[in-house]
């Protein structure tokens, strides 16, 4: 392996070693992504790169450490989810909408990790306004699984999690509405982690579906993902929903031993329509976690399952109140010929937007329309209250609950996009935990079918983030699925 | 309950979504097969139930009416389609 392979496949944490003990510089580091992100473009993770301005930000990384700053972060690359907006990068969230939009600021997100001294590699591909589960609805093409090319990397986060598995960069930005960041890291064998709603800032975030949407990363491991956390997340008051709470370290249990850990498992995560190869990952994986000193409680979820139906009226409700503002007036796409006002909205969004945000506009415009508001969207907010009680009970029998994160391992290009209900239905494990807010993440647990990766989903209460990281952490001491890079990466 | 073709372009009409007769059709099986699923919830019993809108139940947190950020205008018009001396175009609304 040559130098800069070992670069490429070193963790956030060793990078910032290397970094602090100069003996890599953020130019280099941000020199060698970009010739594999060139090299790679194959994968189409990448919908923006800007090489000469990364190389400006770690110029300046370097010049902070030169200057005496120091930091676990600084002169680190990563890559951001095309949902965040940023002032140097187009920002098109995947859509034919925002094409070549520029923004007039960086989302919070974004900024936090600059001011950490992240270097930005660019922005990644996603599903168009992360309305998807296999990447397939992008504006801009199909992301190819590095795992393999004929499936899908997962989605919405599809860019982010291709990339990370491929190291064309060491972390990337990922956002969670129902499953998007833990179903492609899942898919593509890497650590993706959703925290508590309300903790990453949501300004910036191209909104989709506002009690839901969470940032989060993709990343190679549990210890990686704490790093970053501790500059990503915190109070912003310039997000309504931001949950101020005093600032805490989220690596702080990752040495935290199994023993006297309860690990809920749900019984009802593992019935029928559950591939039997992710079973049995899965059960492995159990099994290794009886090993480390954790003991296995059954626990029960019982209205988990009703998730879909739930998450179907709320998200898309909220996607058709948030994307009103896509109205080809102030910026985004405008059609070159219409009659009126009315007629000139309605046909930019006609042509500015994809089949599944259409979709779910109309789904979330009926829902909240006169006479079936209380039938549909009053009832959903309903259930999705049982749903989070129900989690609540179970948080009293165990510290995390684990499950699979999908049902199947990644399926093929094709397979389920002409059918819409098929799609939704690969999000039955993911939603629950979305609906609850509550901190959950995938990560890696063995290999399926054609040698497809598979994860494992561990879910915390509310604010216990550093618990299940170390939770995840004492796992990957114990394992090295999460070290497995597919072929020619 | 089942959606018709008046259905799908009195929704589409509301959401602002130029849609034909085809295009309706095709959309008219898909929304069907999703509402039969989102169906499944009705099973239910949620009397006396609080919706949930917020996952950890906090009330909107309200802010002093004041001047927070400063606008650039130039930089906020530099994506609008249509623009002229410092304002967003549209049609003419008035005759």
């Amino acid at each position: 392996m040559s130098s800069d392979d070992a670069l490429a496949h070193a963790s956030v944490a060793e990078l910032g070693r290397l970094l602090a003990r100069r003996e890599v510089s953020a130019v280099e580091l941000a020199q060698l992504f970009l010739e594999r992100a060139a090299a790679h473009r194959r994968l189409n993770t990448f919908l923006d790169v800007r090489p000469e301005l990364t190389l400006a930000q770690a110029r300046a990384a370097d010049a902070r450490r030169a200057a005496g700053e120091d930091g676990p972060l600084l002169g680190v690359p990563i890559a951001h989810k095309d949902i965040f907006v940023t002032r140097d990068w187009v920002t098109t969230a995947s859509s034919r909408m925002l094409e070549g939009y520029m923004s007039p600021f960086d989302a919070t997100v974004v900024d936090n990790l600059a001011r950490a001294g992240m270097v930005c590699l660019g922005k990644l591909n996603c599903d168009e306004f992360a309305m998807g589960s296999s990447n397939e609805n992008s504006a801009y093409g199909n992301v190819l699984n590095p795992w393999d090319t004929k499936a899908v990397p997962g989605g919405s986060s599809g860019g982010s999690s291709a990339a990370v598995a491929a190291r064309l960069a060491p972390v990337a930005t990922a956002t969670d509405t129902g499953g998007s960041i833990r179903e492609p890291a899942a898919f593509t064998g890497i650590t993706g982690t959703k925290p508590t709603y309300g903790r990453p800032s949501r300004w910036g975030m191209i909104a989709f579906a506002s009690s839901l949407d969470t940032a989060g990363l993709m990343t190679r491991s549990a210890e990686d993902c704490a790093l970053v956390f501790n500059s990503m997340l915190g109070f912003d008051p310039k997000d309504s929903t931001s949950i101020e709470r005093p600032a805490e370290d989220f690596a702080r249990h990752l040495a935290a031993p199994m023993r006297g850990i309860k690990i809920g498992v749900p019984r009802e995560f593992f019935g029928a329509g559950l591939a039997p190869d992710v079973e049995q990952a899965v059960r492995d994986a159990l099994r290794d976690y009886e090993r480390l000193g954790a003991q296995l409680v059954d626990i029960s979820l019982p209205n988990a399952e009703l998730g879909i139906p739930v998450y179907y009226v709320i998200a898309p409700a909220e996607a058709s109140s948030n994307l009103a503002r896509f109205d080809g007036v102030r910026y985004g796409h405008r059609a070159a010929t219409f009659d009126d006002l009315a007629g000139m909205i309605s046909r930019s969004r006609a042509e500015g937007l994809g089949a599944e945000p259409k979709r779910r506009i109309l789904i979330g415009t009926y829902v909240l329309s006169h006479g079936y508001y209380d039938a549909y969207f009053i009832k959903a907010g309903q259930v999705r209250r049982i749903i989070a009680d129900e989690f609540q009970r179970a948080f009293t029998q165990c510290d995390v609950i684990a499950s699979p994160v999908t049902t199947s391992v990644a399926f093929g290009f094709g397979e389920k996009a002409a059918d819409p209900l098929s799609m939704y239905l690969a999000d039955l494990y993911t939603v629950p935990g979305s609906l609850a807010g509550i901190p959950t993440m995938s990560i890696p647990c063995g290999f399926g079918g054609h040698g497809r990766p598979v994860g494992l989903q561990l879910m915390a209460n509310h604010f216990e983030e550093a618990r299940m990281l170390g939770v995840a952490h004492q796992y990957q001491c114990a394992t090295d699925w999460h070290q497995r890079v597919p072929a020619g990466y | 309950m089942s959606l018709k073709l008046d259905d799908v372009h009195r929704i589409a009409h509301l959401a602002r979504i130029e849609i034909d007769d085809q295009q309706a059709a095709a959309t008219l099986a898909q929304l069907n097969d999703i509402f039969a699923m989102i169906e499944t919830m009705q099973r239910v019993d949620t009397t006396g139930i609080e919706p949930m809108g917020h996952p950890l139940g906090g009330g909107q947190r309200l802010r002093a009416d004041a001047v927070t950020e400063q606008i650039d205008r130039t930089v906020n018009l530099r994506n609008a389609p249509a623009q002229d001396a410092g304002l967003f175009l549209v049609p003419k609304v008035i005759e």
